[in-house]
């Protein structure tokens, strides 16, 4: 699968547009994490359960996509895009979209 | 009085360990984007060589939580009554944009990327507590830089 945010693959024709395919997760970290992101609030750096957190959501959300895109047929996914969005404390959204063509 | 005093202790302990820390960071970060120079990253969609010279494009991204310390936040409550620039936020977000854009980099070398287009970076706010009393206290920011590699045939 080939994933790209811009609008074409390069090289390549497309032959068929699917439409958009997306993926989206939420994610909670256990207790201690926080726990630990609020002692490290305090002192200021960078809250490493965090950049985990949101870096597997991220990964989940686009794997999430790549199986919608191939259940359609698609071999690649053009124009992808992310949001993110917090939800409550310590819980995070994050939510990936893109057009699943395929390419010959 | 002595409520005071130990909060004037708490904030001199996490002005001393924040400076530290960021003093320490922007070090790092400098170090590695002078590492990186050779690899152009640009923020338009068309491509920069001919597209049947191209090899394989890739989609890459990493992102980084970056917290304030306590002091920070204290300093920004108060700037927030009387107006003007929150220096110590403009500190924290440009060290998110430029960490997370850095961990792109590294990803983007892993796949032997030549250049780097249509680069994006997304800012969200973690950890935001509702209350108002609470405002300042918890400030984290995420940044997540992304684009697409793309490799040049040789």
């Amino acid at each position: 699968m080939i994933i790209t945010n811009i609008e074409s693959v390069p090289n390549k024709k497309i032959v068929e547009h699917f439409g958009i395919v997306s993926g989206s997760t939420v994610r909670a970290k256990h207790v201690g994490t926080d726990i630990l992101a609020g002692v490290k609030n305090f002192f200021g750096g960078e809250l490493g359960g965090y950049t985990d957190l949101l870096n597997e959501a991220r990964q989940e959300s686009v794997e999430r996509m790549t199986k919608q895109a191939s259940w359609k047929g698609a071999n690649a996914i053009i124009n992808v895009r992310f949001a993110t969005s917090s939800i409550t404390q310590g819980a995070s959204e994050i939510y990936v979209y893109g057009t699943a063509v395929r390419v010959e | 009085m002595g409520e005071i005093i130990i909060s004037i202790i708490l904030l001199l302990v996490a002005f001393s360990s924040g400076t530290l820390i960021e003093k320490r960071h922007y070090k790092s970060i400098r170090q590695r984007e002078k590492a990186y120079l050779t690899i152009p990253i640009l923020t338009t969609k068309e491509l920069p060589v001919e597209s049947d010279k191209i090899e394989s494009v890739q989609l890459v991204g990493d992102g980084v939580v970056i917290a304030g310390d306590h002091f920070k936040m204290f300093l920004a409550g108060l700037i927030n009554l009387v107006g003007g620039r929150i220096t110590t936020y403009e500190s924290l977000i440009d060290r998110a944009r430029r960490e997370a854009t850095l961990r792109m980099m590294k990803k983007a070398r892993l796949v032997n990327a030549d250049m780097i287009i249509n680069f994006r970076i997304e800012t969200s706010n973690i950890n935001s507590i509702q209350d108002n009393s609470e405002k300042h206290k918890n400030a984290a920011i995420e940044a997540f830089a992304y684009g697409t590699a793309i490799r040049v045939k040789k």
